[in-house]
């Protein structure tokens, strides 16, 4: 090929504060190819896009848009230089009409009409050439996940932009929606546009990409055609050796049960029902895994399972009813039902990140009479248990003085997992184990699951990572759209049939 | 209540409701870019000194005009120092800036006039005096029409129409054009104008700096207009009630006319009365007095209408993790 | 890895930030042709110099403790109540109703209860806000601004018309009786023989703030409820998954900070007046929240802060009265401090950070 790279960084480093998040990268993109980036949870991938998209500024290196050095200070010059992009967090104004958002920050002129109708005109244009099609006057917070994703894209795409950076487009897309985004993105690249496709699911990475680039804690580790690696050999990539993604298990002894929840609704602040009335029972001694596309309802199950929100229907642990909506309908009740509970989102909900590690040790606890005499905390006793806890766990640093904000991923979500595990609960609610935790912990984190389960306890798991719920799970429920779509026995379906379920679609076996 | 007493009471009404609409849309501007402001207040009375000082030393009241804007602006930079550059909190920078135009303009209304903290009185030039609009005398004895224009419509300083003129140029700035567009969505979401190539920082400077403006010809309008001179803490919480009067209105500039049309009315009609009779009830004074801010109140509460504020206001906008 | 160091965090930060406000207001005496050094002095002289001066500090301090850590405990369940201002005001209507509605045979008793009934009024005062707050999201900045207003248009309603005794020109109450009289610092150290001041209005209340700060610090630090209080200040998602009730949390902080305020009036108005007098708080409500800035929120911080501007406000009354400088310095380094200390904050921390790192750096 004898066309310049539409894209070449050369040499790229980023700090935040003491983190280095980008190491000296480089990277070339051809025209006209769908390259994608894949790497874990904090390997610096989005880091490196928002670089080459003017919203971070490099500390060091050059970046040259179809070999052409260039200056990207801002995402206005990004945008000048023909780069849109697409952030896993839509960059959209949700009170502002579609046809709003497409010409913010590209008007023609100062007046607002002429722009309106010129968007209006080539959004028609857009929609029949490439299938986006969105209604222009709706209002953006109206429409469904997808949609406001198509509007994103055709931002960019009224900017005309060359190169298009997805950053983790699927992670909220049924499915379906996310073949549909495929064809389009085919489309695009038909067109001559080049794509970047950043995520860190390897099945999207060797369906779509022409080239992928691997990052490892910062670093590039390979750039290798597609279709001359595998995942196997992409995932070792990543992670810099050999992924065991198997736990060992002995089956399950299964008990009696503890959790059963009968006609569950959640009806969320903005009175959409996220929970559209559920049935399911974990037992002593099993794993449920609940999966499906995130936003179908399942952190909303776990919430009101938890106590954090409420809902109506019937739950009961050991057989007794549990209140729902009333004076017992917190946390705290909870667990002082013998259910523990670790959040999907550790980082809000599950520790105050300005407590120290024993203060958070306490966390949700703080009324246990040997953390507490009425009105005083014991912060003596808090404090050794937490000392104890760090050792048994293996938290790294071992010191329970240590702000929460100063421990990584991995060593936070194992001040969450003590807390809750050694409560020694009857049943575990547990979101998003291992997300935003590095390999080595997520081993330890799996091992610790499978170890409560062995001790007969009932355990829910929700993760939108499929090979977890695979490993773990001894049942899986799949949910779509606040309705649980079936139940599979791991060992007997595969991630072909679960997908479909996770988009709604359900084939009764014959 | 008489036609002639209800005139009176309405003219009086307009000039009150003057410095809180000023105010009050240039709290507008910038809390809808997401900058909330409480320091509306301060930036009146900074202004207010400054235009009756300088109005008093040089004669000349549009001199004085632009000093008051020009102090009301280096407060407004203080502010966007604060909450935009540094991502202080807004709402603590607000409260500083109130305090330091109290302390200022009397520290230096002493230094300069040595009069106990006011200017001297303004004569002449000094003041924005009434302009008569044509055929007010003319028309004056037409029945019921005559007086209403001749009286209510007629008869105020420049600063008064230039206070109602800007309603429906607020309006047409905010929702007509690109600046406006911008502007609105920096309040709603700082990064989709961020990542949409426009600045943040840029945007929210501007919009705090016409809310400077506008305090400054508030600030003014009191001291020169409205009144013949500065006196200590002479804004009187109107900057305040401003603020109510923005909540009230949900942030929108014809809702804003109305609400500081209202309380400058219940201005006027405790100003007149001090005791109004109504049916069995005596409403004492301060009731009026109080009123703008129970009604705000009653508002927040969302018992009448929920006010939901620019989803961005109070928050620094903050890119790097 | 910690960006700095927590001393660094609690001691160097505000004393940067006191300095920087010192400097300006330092180019503002100069800007008003007169001689900070010389200013200083005399305000040292006049407050610290004398019993008398002591006395006087003391007791504007007394008012500042009470404020700073009402504003304090909001703040730890991030909320700003500026209303101070207002629950003060309302503290002096229960101080006034005690000591002129009931028989008191000794000042003790009288002080006891005067302490529950401002505290009371003062937090009624606060829970409007908190409830419309916690159920409706009404922001408790603007509502509690509004509950100022409508304070004083409240007590200029019961002066004028109500509580003022018959005859009366001014609108105050009647003075209280003598059997409420608090003893100043002059009675209490008197049989220590220890010489102080008997004009001075400093006075047994500053013993209760001295209480009250201990208090406070054992609240937020060593209680079950601090605990509360302070993890939904960090995280309300967070305090709610640990099963602390958000509403709970912030109708009780917003009591006990009301509560607070109001109890400022055992100072002002029980201690000093002995009356209720229209604007008896003089802006100790809002003095309150540079306080609390500048003492971090922490109790210690608090007390050390309010015994600041204590002399701060003497020693302007001093300048006031021997110079040609008004009292109103003091209201501009009151505006430097909390926007130094407030809301320019990151101003000095973000090179501050910037410098340990560089020192981190090159010791690795």
């Amino acid at each position: 090929m004898t066309s310049a790279p539409a894209i070449e960084l050369k040499g790229i480093s980023k700090a935040f504060g003491p983190v280095q998040a980008n190491k000296d990268i480089s990277i070339r993109v051809m025209p006209g190819t769908i390259h994608g980036i894949i790497g874990e949870n904090g390997a610096g991938k989005s880091t490196l896009m928002s670089i080459l998209y003017g919203f971070y500024k490099a500390d060091k290196g050059e970046i040259f848009i179809g070999g052409k050095k260039t200056l990207i200070p801002d995402s206005q010059a990004a945008i000048a230089a023909g780069i849109g992009m697409v952030f896993q967090h839509f960059k959209l104004v949700e009170n502002f009409t579609v046809l709003e958002n497409i010409i913010l920050g590209a008007e023609d002129g100062a007046l607002l009409r002429p722009s309106l109708a010129k968007a209006r005109q080539s959004l028609t244009d857009l929609a029949s050439e490439y299938g986006l099609d969105v209604d222009p006057d709706a209002i953006v917070e109206n429409l469904s996940v997808g949609h406001q994703q198509r509007v994103e894209i055709l931002k960019a795409l009224y900017r005309q932009a060359d190169i298009l950076i997805l950053d983790e487009p699927t992670g909220v897309l049924t499915p379906t929606e996310a073949d549909q985004l495929f064809r389009i993105l085919n489309r695009l690249r038909e067109e001559g546009k080049t794509i970047i496709l950043i995520t860190h699911k390897l099945r999207e990475i060797m369906d779509t990409t022409d080239t992928v680039s691997v990052m490892r804690r910062g670093e590039m580790t390979a750039t290798v055609k597609t279709s001359e690696t595998s995942p196997a050999g992409l995932a070792e990539l990543m992670v810099g050796r050999k992924v065991l993604l198997q736990v060992d298990k002995v089956p399950a002894k299964v008990g009696a049960t503890v959790l059963e929840v009968e006609n569950l609704s959640v009806i969320d602040d903005k009175g959409v029902e996220r929970v559209k009335g559920i049935s399911l029972d974990v037992k002593a001694g099993e794993i449920l895994g609940i999966a499906g596309v995130a936003g179908n309802g399942q952190s909303e199950l776990l919430e009101v399972l938890g106590g954090i929100t409420s809902g109506t229907g019937i739950i009961r642990v050991n057989g007794q009813d549990i209140d729902l909506t009333g004076k017992f309908s917190d946390g705290r009740s909870r667990r002082a039902r013998g259910i523990a509970h670790v959040p999907e989102d550790r980082q809000r909900e599950g520790l105050i990140m300005d407590y120290m590690a024993w203060e958070n040790t306490a966390f949700g606890y703080h009324h246990d009479p040997a953390y507490q005499s009425g009105i005083l905390m014991n912060n003596a006793a808090i404090r050794a248990d937490t000392e104890a806890k760090m050792q048994r766990f293996d938290v790294r640093p071992p010191n329970p003085k240590l702000t929460a904000k100063n421990f990584s991923g991995g060593n936070q979500q194992k001040i969450v997992l003590a807390r809750e595990i050694e409560r020694n609960p009857d049943l575990l609610l547990i979101g998003q184990p291992t997300r935003g935790v590095d390999i080595g912990a997520i081993e330890f984190i799996h091992k610790q699951i499978v170890a409560l389960r062995d001790q007969g306890k009932a355990i829910l798991l929700v993760s939108v990572e499929l090979d977890e719920i695979f490993v773990l799970s001894d049942r899986v429920a799949v949910m779509f759209d606040g309705k649980i779509m079936g139940f599979r026995d791991p060992a007997q379906t595969d991630e072909k049939e679960l997908g479909l379920m996770m988009a709604g679609i359900v084939e009764e076996a014959a | 209540m008489d036609f002639l007493t209800m005139i009176q009471v309405l003219d009086s009404t307009v000039r009150l409701a003057t410095p809180l609409l000023l105010a009050c849309l240039a709290g507008l501007f910038s809390e809808r870019a997401g900058i909330f402001d409480i320091g509306l207040e301060g930036k009146m009375l900074a202004a207010a000194f400054f235009s009756a000082a300088i109005a008093a030393m040089t004669g000349s009241v549009w001199l004085g005009l632009l000093a008051g804007i020009a102090a009301s602006l280096v407060l407004s930079a203080i502010h966007g120092l604060a909450s935009i550059t540094f991502r202080g909190n807004q709402l603590i920078s607000g409260v500083a800036i109130n305090f330091l135009a109290a302390g200022m303009t009397v520290l230096i209304a002493q230094s300069w006039f040595k009069q106990g903290g006011r200017t001297p009185s303004l004569m002449g030039g000094g003041r924005f005096n009434p302009i008569e609009l044509p055929f007010a005398e003319a028309l004056s004895t037409v029945p019921f029409l005559g007086p209403i224009y001749a009286e209510l419509i007629s008869g105020h300083s420049i600063l008064v129409y230039v206070a109602f003129a800007c309603v429906p140029a607020t309006w047409w700035l905010l929702f007509r054009t690109r600046f406006g567009l911008r502007l609105r969505a920096v309040g709603e979401n700082p990064a989709a104008v961020d990542t949409a190539g426009v600045s943040v920082v840029g945007l929210r400077f501007a919009a705090v700096a016409i809310c400077g403006l506008l305090c400054g010809i508030a600030g003014a309008y009191l001291a020169t207009g409205l009144q013949a001179g500065f006196v200590k803490d002479m804004t009187a919480g109107r900057g305040f009630i401003a603020l109510a009067a923005l909540i009230f209105a949900k942030w929108r500039p014809w809702y804003a006319l109305s609400a500081c049309l209202l309380f400058g009315f219940l201005q006027a009609i405790a100003l007149r009365y001090q005791n109004i009779d109504l049916w069995a009830f005596t409403v004492p004074v301060q009731v009026m007095d109080a009123l703008p801010y129970i009604l705000t109140v009653v508002i927040l509460a969302g018992f009448v209408g929920k006010a939901i504020p620019p989803r961005a206001g109070g928050e620094p906008y903050v890119k790097e993790r | 890895m910690e960006k700095m160091p927590a001393w660094a965090d609690a001691v160097l930060v505000p004393l940067i930030s006191l300095l920087l406000a010192a400097i300006l207001s330092a180019l503002v005496i100069i800007g008003i042709g007169e001689d900070p050094i010389a200013a200083v002095k005399l305000m040292v002289q006049g407050s610290l110099g004398s019993t008398y001066g002591w006395g006087y500090t003391l007791y504007y301090a007394t008012n500042f403790m009470f404020t700073g850590l009402a504003v304090s405990v909001a703040f730890h369940a991030r909320m700003f109540n500026i209303g101070g201002e207002g629950q003060a005001m309302l503290g002096g209507l229960g101080v006034a109703i005690v000591c002129l509605y009931m028989p008191w045979p000794h000042w003790s008793l009288a002080l006891i209860f005067a302490t529950i009934s401002s505290a009371a009024f003062g937090a009624a005062w606060a829970f409007l806000p908190a409830y419309l707050q916690a159920k409706r999201g009404s922001h408790i900045v603007i509502t509690t601004i509004m509950f100022n207003f409508i304070a004083a248009a409240l007590l200029n309603y019961l002066l004028v018309n109500v509580m003022r005794p018959a005859g009366a020109m001014d609108p105050a109450t009647a003075k209280f009786p003598e059997a409420t009289h608090l003893p100043t610092l002059h009675d209490m150290l008197a049989p220590f023989g220890i010489a102080f001041s008997k004009a001075a209005p400093a006075n047994v209340s500053l013993i209760v703030a001295i209480i009250a700060c201990v208090a406070v610090y054992f609240l937020i630090w060593r209680t079950k409820l601090g605990y509360e209080i302070r993890a939904f200040g960090h995280s309300e998602s967070g305090a709610k998954y640990a099963g602390i009730s958000p509403v709970k949390i912030t109708v009780i902080a917003m009591l006990i900070s009301g509560g607070l305020a109001g109890m400022m009036a055992t100072n002002n108005v029980m201690g000093e007046s002995e009356r209720l007098i229209m604007n008896a708080t003089e802006g100790a409500g809002f003095i309150g929240i540079a306080v609390a800035l500048m003492g971090r929120s922490h109790p210690l911080g608090v007390f050390l802060a309010a015994i600041l501007f204590g002399f701060l406000y003497q020693g302007g009354a001093e300048l006031a009265l021997w110079t040609s400088i008004p009292r109103e310095l003091i209201v501009v380094i009151q505006a430097l401090v909390i926007l130094f200390t407030g809301a320019l904050d990151n101003m000095v921390r973000m090179p501050l950070e910037k410098l340990f790192l560089m020192f981190r750096k090159g010791d690795a």
